[in-house]
């Protein structure tokens, strides 16, 4: 049976659907991430999953019995979930310890129990030894942990993420983002994680839903949404790409699909221009223009490989690459 | 698991609603309904009206008081503009002392500024009079508190906090970029001040203008000691001559009405201005701000502030404090008329004095307090959506702002004063009318409070398995401990020193402080009086330490206060 259902929900402001028809299983100890631009729908669709909202149309159940329906919500507090919020939302009228030992207390955990629950999420978190300072003397990066630890000390049956690391610096982004993986492999939390960020969703995720103008686009492992995206909002949301017209169909060709060398490939060969060019450390970027056509492709290659504005130089492009797109 | 939208914080929610309707709703309704009541007779009529204004000395104590709103509005911007623009856009020397000297102004009483100017300048006996004799050798001083000007300065000096505050406010967001602005194409610092500073805070001097007249033609204490021995009549003496004996509160509610029109209307023409979209800087950030250089004109402008503080702070505490240590006050400065008989007599000897201070305190602990919990409870009502209308118990908060005290006091009298309540000279009737009085203030603030808590804070509580009472128990009211003092202090203050309402409502159980002084002040016991006045301040000052140590120095002189 799956652990949590999303069957046709919806939230609607008048004629404004933020959230339409969406329908979406998780199995026990998936994480799935909701990715999408802002404005998406996915935070609406989080805070319904969180009970903060209800629903205009369709139910959410967990484990079988309904939690959200446009006739009633069963309030947050009931429903045996923990969030952690964009802000982190650490209350800072408390200190660590009992920041993350708050929902142990409410939900009539021993002392001595939540102590040494307390004492070990916070071994796990990497914070040892601060459970008695205050919010205010910790960085950013320690708020983020307490957060983690206050969520998962509870063992909840859903773990919700608004946005987690929007609020971090670049480095620490990056460290956190498998630090909340790790977590997830360590404690198998069914989690759904809201992000925009589609690094963050593929770090993460073992499938990611994503969203645009309150619909679903396409929900699938993070591999294949970027090898085979459905539509052109996925192809171009994910990754970067180029879209081709060929024979009234729309195909999605990644720049690093494409192969680029002076020499004619053996096989699919296409003569081009360089019209324009970017070094990033990384890959080259590179603009070049198929001749006789006029929009220009995206080509990414190594940072070795160089070649001059206005050279001539040839293509090659793999039709298996080619993914017909919506 | 239950599935349902409601839960038990549904019925605190619903008490709160009925308080607000039994505090602001229903007087209001009272004294609308009361007007058109026949004295006596109980039936619907229009009578109360044509006796209210069928006299031509009852239609002259309404001009009055618009003549002396406008007068007092004027003279209060001519001191408070000057010391504002000094203290916060220029290199004036002593802007502490500016700032602390218009504190103590904003917290002296009306009724005790009034005290001190009846000893400043009463004719003849008045210390300014007895001074301009002595150097001048003439026969009498040219200065006469019991008369219209002598009204209008007394009124002006302890008002015109009120257009300082509005006027800092607007003049430090006025960046100094914009001044630089001016500079560079060749304004200089006159100029400029003229062309752009002054038009950018313009609206919010026209704002405390609006303010300080509506608060001069509220005011009870100072007409009814100054006018009153000098023959004429406003509005708010002519309402108490109403509720004289006998209480004819149907004609006092219909004399009223023309008072609560005024200031509904000047409130509302305030809001507009102060809201103007056109002044941007009033309304984003203001960048860095550098004080103007004035040269040798600084000293020009401290002396003008000196000026002001001399006649609102340092002459009237410098001869209440003489009065209030001497035997006889016109006996002057001698060690042979010093004594502490005064003091000794109003704690220990007097029946009610010292009873009256504690009254005040008592009533106004609870009202603040009662206060911070509804405005806490409506503010927080209304920043989370939790009700259909919430908006409109905001307002209801809001709204005894444009009811002047002595009008509230009808209001009340007669709501609560007959049968089946008879509240009339209890304690709850005075507690509960400082409570409506003070409750806008009390409201902006936990307002202002509650909007700085990120609403996440609660969520998080509640996704763990707390519900709402305990997101407000562990998080909301710690977190906002410090404001929430502040918005009790705001509330505590003016209320320890009403005097419009309480003199509608006391009984001769529940006299306050402020009535005791009044009526010292009717038989003369200037010594007395002045010591009671003395003591209220002392006992003020702990709590304005309080305040600033809580919540920053200037918390009294905020914008979010008034």
């Amino acid at each position: 049976m799956s652990k949590l259902v999303l069957k046709n929900i919806g939230k609607s402001y008048g004629a404004f659907d933020a959230v339409k028809d969406f329908s979406l299983e998780l199995q026990k100890g998936e994480f799935v991430s909701l990715l999408g631009p802002s404005g998406c729908g996915k935070t609406t669709t989080l805070r319904m999953i969180a009970g903060f909202m209800p629903p205009t149309a369709g139910t959410i159940e967990l484990d079988g019995q309904v939690i959200s329906s446009p006739e009633g919500v069963v309030p947050p507090e009931n429903r045996r979930m923990s969030m952690i919020f964009q802000s982190y939302a650490i209350w800072p009228n408390m200190t660590v310890g009992q920041n993350v030992g708050f929902g142990l207390e409410v939900r009539k955990v021993s002392r001595a129990e939540t102590e040494r629950r307390v004492d070990k999420i916070l071994e796990v978190v990497q914070m040892r030894g601060l459970k008695d300072r205050y919010p205010s003397e910790l960085s950013g990066g320690q708020q983020q942990r307490v957060a983690l630890a206050r969520a998962i000390v509870v063992e909840p049956e859903i773990l919700l993420l608004d946005e987690p690391l929007s609020n971090l610096d670049a480095n620490l982004r990056e460290e956190m983002r498998f630090e909340i993986r790790r977590l997830h492999d360590e404690f198998k939390i069914t989690t759904v994680y809201v992000t925009h960020d589609q690094s963050e969703a593929m770090v993460t995720s073992d499938r990611i839903v994503v969203m645009n103008k309150g619909r679903m686009e396409q929900v699938d492992a993070p591999h294949v949404l970027y090898g085979k995206p459905r539509s052109r909002f996925v192809a171009g949301f994910i990754g970067r790409t180029n879209f081709v017209e060929r024979e009234g169909a729309t195909y999605s060709l990644r720049p690093q699909a494409i192969g680029l060398s002076t020499a004619k490939p053996a096989m699919h060969g296409v003569e081009a221009d360089v019209v324009d060019r970017a070094y990033l450390g990384e890959y080259w970027d590179y603009q070049v223009k198929p001749l006789g056509e006029t929009k220009p492709l995206r080509v990414s290659t190594a940072p070795t490989t160089i070649f001059e504005l206005g050279q001539r130089v040839w293509l090659e492009i793999d039709p298996a690459a080619m993914v017909r797109v919506e | 698991m239950r599935l349902g939208r409601w839960d038990s914080t549904w019925l605190l929610w619903l008490l709160i609603v009925a308080v607000l309707l039994f505090l602001v709703v229903s007087p209001f309704i009272y004294l609308v309904a009361t007007s058109f009541t026949g004295e006596g007779t109980g039936g619907f009529t229009f009578e109360n009206y044509a006796k209210a204004y069928g006299r031509d000395r009852y239609v002259q104590a309404l001009v009055n008081s618009l003549e002396l709103g406008t007068a007092a509005a004027l003279l209060a911007g001519a001191f408070a503009i000057p010391l504002a623009w000094g203290v916060s856009r220029t290199d004036m020397p002593g802007r502490g002392l500016v700032r602390l000297l218009v504190l103590a102004t904003f917290i002296t009483p009306p009724y005790t500024g009034a005290v001190a100017w009846i000893l400043l300048a009463g004719p003849n006996a008045g210390w300014l009079n007895k001074i301009f004799v002595a150097l001048t050798g003439a026969d009498a001083g040219p200065f006469n508190i019991y008369s219209f000007p002598g009204l209008v300065t007394v009124i002006a000096l302890y008002s015109f906090p009120y257009i300082f505050i509005f006027t800092t406010a607007a003049l430090e967001l006025v960046s100094s970029e914009m001044e630089d602005a001016a500079n560079i194409l060749g304004a200089g610092t006159w100029t400029t001040m003229r062309r752009v500073t002054l038009p950018l805070a313009l609206p919010a001097i026209l704002g405390g203008l609006i303010i300080c007249f509506l608060e001069a033609i509220a005011l009870f204490a100072s007409p009814a000691m100054i006018a009153i021995p000098a023959r004429f009549n406003v509005v708010t003496t002519q309402l108490f001559q109403f509720f004289g004996n006998p209480v004819r509160v149907e004609v006092a509610a219909a004399y009223a009405m023309p008072l609560l029109g005024v200031t509904i209307l000047l409130v509302l023409v305030q809001r507009l201005i102060t809201r103007r979209k056109g002044f941007v800087s009033l309304t984003g950030k203001g960048g860095e701000r550098r004080p103007i250089a004035l040269g040798r004109w600084r000293w020009v402008i401290f002396g003008y502030a000196m000026l002001v503080g001399a006649m609102s702070v340092f002459l009237p505490y410098l001869f209440l404090l003489q009065a209030a240590f001497s035997k006889a006050w016109g006996r002057g400065f001698s060690l042979d008329n010093l004594s502490f008989k005064n003091f000794h007599f109003i704690l220990f000897e007097h029946a009610t004095a010292a009873l009256s201070v504690w009254h005040s305190f008592l009533y106004s602990g609870v009202s603040a307090t009662l206060g911070a919990i509804v405005t806490l409870g409506v503010a927080y009502i209304v920043a989370r959506r939790l009700m259909p209308f919430a908006e409109v118990l905001g307002f209801l908060c809001v709204a005894p702002f444009v009811i002047p005290g002595v009008v509230l006091a009808i209001g009340f009298y007669a709501a609560y004063a007959p049968p089946p309540l008879s509240l009339y000279g209890t304690a709850m009737i005075m507690i509960l009318a400082f409570t409506t009085r003070f409750l806008p203030i009390g409201y902006v603030n936990a307002s202002s409070a509650i909007r700085s808590l990120n609403p996440e804070m609660e969520e998080a509580v509640r996704v763990l398995g707390g519900n709402r009472l305990t997101a407000l128990r562990r998080v909301v009211a710690p977190l906002l401990k410090r404001s929430l003092l502040g918005a009790w202090l705001l509330m505590f203050i003016p209320a320890s020193r009403e005097l419009s309402t309480a003199i509608f409502l006391y009984g001769p159980n529940t006299k306050v402080v402020s009535v005791m002084i009044f009526d010292m002040s009717e038989e003369g016991n200037f010594e007395y009086l002045s010591a009671l006045a003395l003591l209220l301040q002392v006992l003020t000052l702990p709590l304005l330490y309080i305040g600033q140590r809580a919540i920053g120095r200037d918390f009294m002189l905020r914008r979010t206060a008034t």
